[in-house]
């Protein structure tokens, strides 16, 4: 187990509702969890609970205990806490740090920030670079890329800093199809290299796509949790404001026309 | 970096596959100078160019200080336009003013209906023109020549804190970004009936829906930049590592101190009265 959140709940500052009640989530190495859930329903507060910045830079009321790797990490610095996991948020340009001239500078600001020695950084560099498969791009200016790429740049620059863990919050909300599908792969491929990554989305088919298991979040409490496909299938879905993934829905849809469902399901998971 | 070796205080050997285009250099030794120097050399040509007064002595400066180094730097023609740009407006109305009515004015050149043109407005005109082409000449030099991220990568070396330069870099580097936003701000709230064209009046009404979300936007932006900063380990205390910094050297250090000396004998000369 590596990210264990026990009845955690959390208040933003000068607000009286709390937007997180009551959540137990456990998170293993090497798993993606999947959190959806209607707007508002809580995913960036649990996002930036897990990853430390609430309340560390944010302010706010915690109650429960989050723990990594079976520490305690409350007092931790936020500096020290983001080695340990990593957190990337929907609009790509607000991430970059904006003083970068090149892709390459860009994601070694964190390894940088951390004042390891110069070779530790551009190895870090390369690496994260290369995990993320966008070496291409190193000389480029990262304000003139694609909205895709930069996401792809901000999560570089968080693996740079070799987290075992990462949190994505909606990581492709404000990129086009192409955009989504190079971050899915990326999310596939580090999670298929050892990484822990919570990923909060509204597209239930990328949660498809990418996770192992999946919660669903409605007023800041997990309504339901599990493996991802019997999640992704609930019948309670559309009541809380999730889109089923198309797959789901196709089968449904199937069904409902009378055919005879568990060849076509075969088929299905034939193609 | 190759070529810097050589000097006390070169750039480092960027380490083992570290990519070459980090502190890549520049195209002309006055682009690849230390970009403190060159700091320094726009700083006091500008206030020597105040100090002096006169016709002359900014004149030379102009010569001196910043079209040579231009020549060198194969940047001529832009510093030329940018200096048309900048300046000729300032320029052609404390042409016109003083012409026309410098107040110890005697010696009429020609007369427009009431109006005088005389030569002492012309020789103090042009006095003027001369400070301005300095000034402008000596800032537009050092912009054409240096990145501003170089500038403070260097001052975070001498020990500037990365909190003060990250501030300074990320305030330029913002500015083009603004731009954007501003355009897209500007098309969004014609397409809503604003009217930013016509008389001056409407174009003033027309500014304040554009500014407003401009400023507020950038405001609201900042927790999540500040986040995102702090989930790259930028609270830390302490130094940082820098990648690569611009090449210095003892002689630069030298030209540095000898300018800026020269700037305080020359200040000291003023106040005394021996210049004229």
């Amino acid at each position: 187990m590596s990210i264990g959140l026990s009845g955690v709940g959390y208040r933003y500052a000068g607000e009286t509702k709390a937007a997180l009640l009551d959540v137990d989530l456990d998170l293993r190495d090497g798993e993606v969890l999947g959190v959806t859930g209607r707007s508002e329903s809580g995913k960036t507060t649990l996002c930036l609970v897990v990853s430390g910045l609430a309340p560390r830079t944010i302010g706010g009321r915690i109650r429960g205990a989050v723990r990594l790797d079976g520490e305690a990490v409350d007092d931790w610095p936020m500096h020290r806490l983001s080695q340990r996991i990593g957190i990337g948020f929907q609009n790509p340009a607000t991430q970059l740090s904006q003083v970068a001239e090149s892709v390459f500078e860009e994601v070694a600001f964190g390894p940088m920030n951390l004042a390891l020695p110069r070779d530790e950084v551009v190895t870090r560099t390369w690496d994260a670079l290369a995990a993320l498969r966008i070496d291409g791009l190193a000389e480029r200016d990262p304000r003139r890329l694609s909205g895709g790429q930069q996401q792809l740049v901000a999560i570089a620059g968080l693996l740079a800093l070799r987290p075992q863990h990462l949190v994505l919050d909606e990581p492709t909300a404000q990129l086009d199809p192409a955009g989504t599908r190079l971050v899915a792969d990326a999310i596939s491929r580090l999670a298929a290299d050892g990484g822990s990554i919570l990923v909060t989305e509204q597209k239930t088919d990328l949660l498809a796509a990418t996770c192992t298991r999946v919660a669903v979040l409605d007023g800041g409490r997990v309504a339901i949790a599990g493996p991802a496909e019997s999640v992704l299938a609930d019948d309670r879905l559309p009541r809380l404001g999730v889109t089923e993934p198309s797959s789901v829905r196709l089968r449904r849809a199937i069904a409902a026309a009378g055919f005879d469902e568990p060849r076509i399901a075969a088929a299905l998971a034939d193609a | 970096m190759a070529g810097s070796a050589r000097l006390s205080d070169a750039a480092p050997a960027i380490g083992r596959d570290a990519p070459d285009f980090l502190g890549r250099p520049g195209p002309s030794a006055v682009h690849r100078l230390n970009p403190l120097t060159k700091a320094t050399l726009a700083i006091v040509t500008v206030v020597a160019a105040v100090v002096l007064g006169g016709l002359i002595g900014p004149a030379l400066l102009v010569a001196v200080a910043v079209v040579l180094p231009a020549l060198a730097a194969g940047v001529i023609g832009q510093l030329g336009r940018l200096t048309v740009l900048l300046a000729l407006p300032i320029a052609v109305s404390a042409l016109l003013i003083n012409l026309f009515f410098f107040p110890g004015g005697t010696t009429v050149l020609f007369q427009i209906g009431p109006i005088t043109a005389t030569e002492e407005g012309l020789a103090f005109s042009l006095e003027i023109l001369a400070r301005i082409l300095a000034l402008s000449g000596a800032v537009t030099l050092f912009y054409l020549t240096t990145r501003p991220s170089d500038l403070v990568i260097d001052l975070e070396r001498r020990g500037v804190s990365a909190r003060i330069a990250f501030v300074a870099n990320a305030s330029v580097q913002t500015v083009p970004a603004m731009v954007e936003r501003a355009g897209q701000i500007t098309a969004a709230q014609r397409a809503r009936g604003l009217d930013t064209e016509g008389s001056v009046w409407r174009r003033i009404r027309g500014i304040l829906p554009i500014v407003g979300p401009v400023i507020l936007g950038s405001i609201a932006e900042v927790e999540e930049r500040t986040m995102a900063l702090e989930a790259r380990g930028f609270g830390r205390p302490g130094r940082r590592t820098l990648l690569w910094w611009p090449a210095d050297s003892r002689a630069q250090s030298v030209a540095r101190w000898a300018l800026v000396l020269a700037l305080v004998g020359l200040i000291v000369a003023r106040l005394a009265g021996w210049l004229p």
